[in-house]
């Protein structure tokens, strides 16, 4: 399907005399997963925020069709709530009780949490807790994942082990899906499509698609000649393939 | 040898205190035999032990007991139904806070004591006075407490809210609430701590009965054995309070609060 679900006409935003975006145009398909990323402070949140709705453009057109859920950086769940019941927020309407528990237990097990049901989110590890955000934003009738650098609070190992689920996750059920991430590997294992912002005021600077059907590993050599090609672009790769010490 | 451990732990938290109060009323029997003090100025342990005895057969003591919290619990808790909503109202509302933030903050460092002689003069002697003190006691740190923990609710709350498509009602009931609780209970702690404080000194003037009264009736009757079974009584009690309210901190969906 192209059928577009996302897409930002000519969109600028200033806080103030601060420009941060400049005239973006970007169009996010059916389906597509899209890696946003650039260097820190360039406006990706900013970014994020428009789309979510949360904030308005301070000049252009934003359309959006369909519902999108936010998954953030970290302490995005509410303390107060279970896992379960952080979960069931998305699925306040139009269901019975019966379908909710169902619901419920099914995206507990999509996210390998059996057992931490009644668990609260400071009692969990901070994967744990990203994974509970994702299953919440999942639920109910959500059609857009806006993923804000959903995996930055996490050490290596556990942000490598995140990308495989998401990606799992994402296989049993299909999303449309906006990543922001400083984090370029990240973006070429995940995204369809990654496009790269320039420093603030943001524009598109590069954009680029990868071919191999997801999931995808970190040391496919697409994703690693992707890696290399935004790396170049953001101009941290020299041309003899060895890293610019800065 | 764990379970041991905290079988001793548990056997120590008991018996270091009593030894504490033990050694305290040491100290007392020997100053009381020592006649630093005149004897009817200085009563002597089981002078207070018989007076207690006294007081508990009579009945007085349980009936002071009952008329003190009464008012305490009426004026504070007038004091948290007024206080919570307003304090919120301060913190979500900006321009509201900016109106009222110097008045309210002139009353809270205001002594409710010095309200005693207008709460005489308006309400008489009983249990208008001391529940009209207790409530002030109480209200305006209730209102600053609220509206500084309502006023400073992350934003990404706000955020998630919005996104799951909560109305302003139900934004209020799942969100702005649970997350002031743990400030709030705190504060009702400290709060309640402050009312039996000023329920005593309130019925010392402006009382009757109630065990503020009993305090100063004891004193003009030179008895000072009951007065001190009074201190007793009144300290025990205001422990009491503070753990009950205390258990609130326990709720799990509170807890968070102090655990992170």
């Amino acid at each position: 399907m192209t059928v577009s679900r996302l897409q930002l006409r000519h969109v600028s935003h200033s806080f103030g005399a601060l420009e941060v975006l400049r005239d973006l145009s970007i169009e996010v398909f059916h389906g597509e997963f899209v890696a946003i990323v650039g260097p820190s402070g360039c406006g990706k949140t900013t970014l994020l925020n428009l789309l979510s709705g949360f904030n308005h453009p301070t000049s252009g057109s934003i359309e959006r069709k369909g519902k999108s859920r936010m998954v953030h950086q970290q302490d995005g769940l509410f303390p107060w709530q279970t896992v379960s019941e952080n979960i069931a927020l998305g699925l306040r309407h139009g269901k019975s009780k019966q379908e909710r528990l169902q619901e419920v237990r099914e995206l507990v097990r999509l996210i390998r949490l059996e057992g931490f049901e009644n668990s609260y989110p400071h009692q969990l590890s901070g994967g744990m807790r990203q994974r509970v955000e994702l299953a919440r934003a999942l639920a109910g009738s959500s059609d857009i994942l806006l993923l804000d650098e959903p995996f930055s609070s996490l050490d290596y190992l556990t942000r490598l082990r995140m990308r495989q689920e998401v990606a799992r996750i994402l296989q049993e059920r299909p999303r449309t899906v906006v990543l922001v991430t400083h984090d370029i590997e990240e973006a070429a294992q995940l995204a369809d499509r990654v496009i790269v912002l320039g420093e603030r005021p943001a524009q598109v600077r590069y954009e680029l698609s990868l071919a191999t059907p997801r999931p995808r590993n970190p040391t496919d050599s697409e994703v690693v000649e992707a890696t290399r090609q935004i790396l170049t672009e953001l101009d941290v790769e020299s041309d003899s393939g060895e890293y610019t010490t800065v | 040898m764990c379970l041991e451990m905290t079988k001793i732990g548990a056997i120590r938290s008991v018996a270091l205190p009593l030894a504490v109060v033990a050694v305290l009323i040491g100290i007392w029997t020997i100053v009381w035999r020592s006649g630093i003090f005149h004897p009817s100025a200085f009563p002597a342990p089981f002078d207070v032990l018989r007076a207690f005895g006294e007081e508990a057969r009579t009945g007085r003591l349980f009936t002071d007991l009952i008329t003190s919290l009464f008012r305490v619990t009426c004026g504070f808790g007038l004091a948290v139904a007024a206080g919570i909503p307003s304090g919120l109202w301060m913190g979500q509302k900006p321009l509201v806070r900016t109106a009222f933030l110097p008045i309210v903050n002139f009353f809270r460092n205001l002594s409710p004591l010095a309200w005693i002689p207008f709460a005489i003069l308006w309400f008489g002697v009983g249990d208008a006075s001391p529940i009209f003190l207790i409530f002030l006691s109480a209200f305006f740190p209730v209102i600053l407490a609220t509206m500084a923990a309502a006023a400073n609710v992350p934003t990404i709350y706000s955020r998630v809210a919005k996104d799951f498509g909560m109305s302003d009602s139900e934004k209020l009931v799942r969100v702005t609430l649970p997350a002031i609780m743990p400030q709030v209970v705190t504060t009702l702690r400290v709060t309640a701590g402050v009312c039996w404080l000023v329920v005593v000194a309130a019925e010392m003037i402006a009382g009757r009965d109630g065990l503020g009264f009993a305090v100063m009736d004891a004193r003009n009757g030179l008895r000072t054995d009951i007065l001190v079974v009074e201190m007793i009584v009144i300290g025990m009690v205001g422990v009491g309070i503070d753990r009950g309210l205390e258990q609130l901190t326990k709720i799990p969906s509170i807890r968070w609060g102090y655990e992170r």
